[in-house]
């Protein structure tokens, strides 16, 4: 199948990301090749056949529901690119009566 | 100070010839020579030369561990608590990790010294090592070739003797492609022997960590120390790890299929297939069955596999938000933008094509005719392919079509960049270990990898058997 660009563009919606116009271009081509070489799948007579879902045919091991801390805050909170002293910090979210 | 295998470098240690802070010295040189080759990110001198005074102490009372002067590299998606981890992603530029992976764990345990972090494709998409945000990596053996990928950095590591033994992870051939490109050995396990807790997930039903060294000996020790069941990872087996004895010079006749389609394939090089008929003649000659067997789904294995590891990898990638943890934006105004933003200048552009095809193939309406076909269809490889390995022991192939190409070869359709997996990515579909050899050598001056799948959970038979091969080649 082929896309449309609008179909790229909302897929890089659905992924949060964002293209310039001739980056949508090339996406679009990238993608119509891709798209065109899997879809040789079509080729495959699949009735009645279920989908492999798990690779493991392990059961479950159980353990004790023990309560442990393996990361602190502290730590938790090293690698955030914006953060205080407790909290993670985003971009302000809700803007009020700016309307 | 060239050694083949682990156990030599061990008998001049315990001989007092040599010690493992000359042994860390003598790889640091090494590394610092070898530079341009791009193949560490970060070389942890520091850590590595006080690790390697006290295990000197160990040797020194006798109670150090299996791996004691062993010097490792790890592929820069495998985490080492306080060392950074970036996936060769901008977007992980500067993430610390706050714990280790199991794999690191268990070798640390076991005295192993790792030098440093590798160099590899963005996230392990790749097959060339060209699409890391931090540079290619030459291959040592012509600096003018690509090493293949995902884990050039680890291949080129072992083949320039940077590190004795490197750490890789294999999604559809990430580990045996660069072997073969780099003329070392590469082992992927069975899927679900080895823990994956601390490897930065691409693909969560197809990743497997694996070793890349220069002798089988090496790869089957260091894979015993991480093998086996683990707390943190429940899709790691609990099924028991067999030793590989390589004492044992048995002679017991295996039996061997090939794949008829796999060695007419046009896209093969021609001398490579006639070395594989060789071998294929000389195996036979030695009193093993080798036979061609029929496989009709040999075209549907790459499209099934990138159907199925975007899907798994635009999912596993959601989690770069710009918020908890990675690069954000400065551009970054609201939410929306910070996930946008963010990701945008994070992720290189193979990242973004995948995750776009991913996010495509699950997407409500074309779910079923793509996601939901190639699951189906991964059943069906799955299981003609376990019953080929129901007859023959083992299934032999050339690694890769070609040998290492020219770095910088602007490839203008990733399908064909996608077809480099072509002999890899059954293993990875079927979950079944395999390894490449360095057999081959092209008269163009590199080499080319045999690879062998074997049955799941039998890495034994397969590493055993590849010894062989290797000290009789």
């Amino acid at each position: 199948m082929k896309l449309t660009k609008e179909q790229v563009e909302k897929l890089a919606h659905l992924a949060r990301l964002e293209f310039t116009e001739e980056q949508k271009e090339s996406m679009l081509n990238d993608m119509d090749n891709i798209l065109g070489f899997v879809e040789k799948i079509n080729g495959l007579n699949l009735e009645g056949i279920d989908p492999l879902i798990y690779m493991s045919d392990e059961v479950n091991v159980l353990r004790k529901d023990e309560v442990k801390q393996e990361t602190s805050k502290d730590d938790a909170l090293k690698n955030a690119p914006s953060k205080d002293t407790d909290y993670f910090k985003v971009p302000k979210i809700i803007n009020r009566g700016e309307e | 100070m060239a050694f083949n295998t682990l156990t030599e470098v061990q008998e001049q240690l315990r001989e007092g010839k040599l010690t493992c802070s000359a042994l860390v010295e003598e790889h640091l040189k090494r590394i610092e020579e070898n530079q341009h080759l791009n193949a560490f990110l970060e070389v942890f001198a520091h850590d590595a030369r006080s690790r390697a005074t006290v295990i000197d102490q160990k040797i020194k009372r006798g109670s150090s561990g299996k791996l004691a002067g062993m010097i490792i590299g790890i592929k820069d998606n495998i985490c080492f608590k306080g060392h950074k981890v970036s996936a060769s992603s901008r977007i992980l530029e500067d993430f610390t990790s706050l714990y280790s992976s199991t794999v690191v764990d268990r070798l640390l345990n076991e005295d192993a010294i790792i030098i440093g972090r590798l160099n590899c494709d963005e996230f392990a998409m790749g097959s060339a090592n060209e699409f890391s945000a931090f540079g290619p990596v030459k291959n040592p053996l012509d600096n003018t070739k690509v090493t293949g990928g995902s884990s050039g950095g680890s291949a080129a590591a072992v083949a320039a003797g940077l590190c004795h033994v490197a750490l890789g992870s294999d999604t559809g051939g990430s580990i045996r492609q660069p072997a073969s490109f780099c003329g070392v050995v590469g082992l992927k396990p069975t899927y679900g022997r080895v823990s994956r807790h601390g490897l930065i997930a691409f693909a969560s039903s197809f990743d497997q960590i694996g070793p890349f060294a220069t002798s089988v000996e090496d790869a089957a020790l260091i894979y015993e120390v991480m093998a086996g069941a683990d707390e943190y990872d429940s899709t790691a087996s609990q099924r028991e790890v067999e030793k590989t004895d390589f004492s044992a010079t048995s002679d017991k006749p295996m039996r061997i299929a090939f794949l008829k389609d796999a060695l007419t394939d046009p896209s093969l090089d021609a001398e490579i297939r006639e070395r594989t008929q060789e071998l294929i003649s000389q195996l036979q000659e030695k009193g093993h069955t080798v036979e061609g067997v029929s496989f009709p789904w040999m075209d549907y294995m790459v499209p099934v596999y990138y159907i199925l590891t975007t899907a798994e990898a635009s999912s596993n990638l959601a989690r770069y938000d710009g918020i908890h943890y990675g690069q954000r934006s400065e551009k970054a105004t609201d939410l929306e933008s910070t996930y946008k933003l963010s990701r945008t200048e994070g992720f290189g552009d193979e990242v973004k094509r995948r995750i776009l095809l991913g996010t495509f193939v699950l997407s409500s309406g074309y779910y079923d005719a793509y996601y939901g076909k190639a699951q189906k269809a991964r059943r069906v490889v799955k299981e003609e392919t376990e019953k080929i390995l129901a007859d023959y022991d083992l299934i032999l192939s050339p690694t890769s079509p070609h040998t290492a190409f020219e770095l910088g070869k602007k490839q203008l359709d990733p399908t064909v960049m996608y077809l480099e997996d072509i002999f890899t990515v059954q293993a990875n579909i079927c979950g079944n270990p395999a390894v490449s050899l360095p057999l081959g050598k092209h008269s163009n001056g590199m080499p080319f990898g045999i690879h062998l799948m074997g049955r799941a959970w039998d890495e034994k038979t397969l590493l055993e058997f590849s010894a062989q091969l290797m000290n009789n080649n």
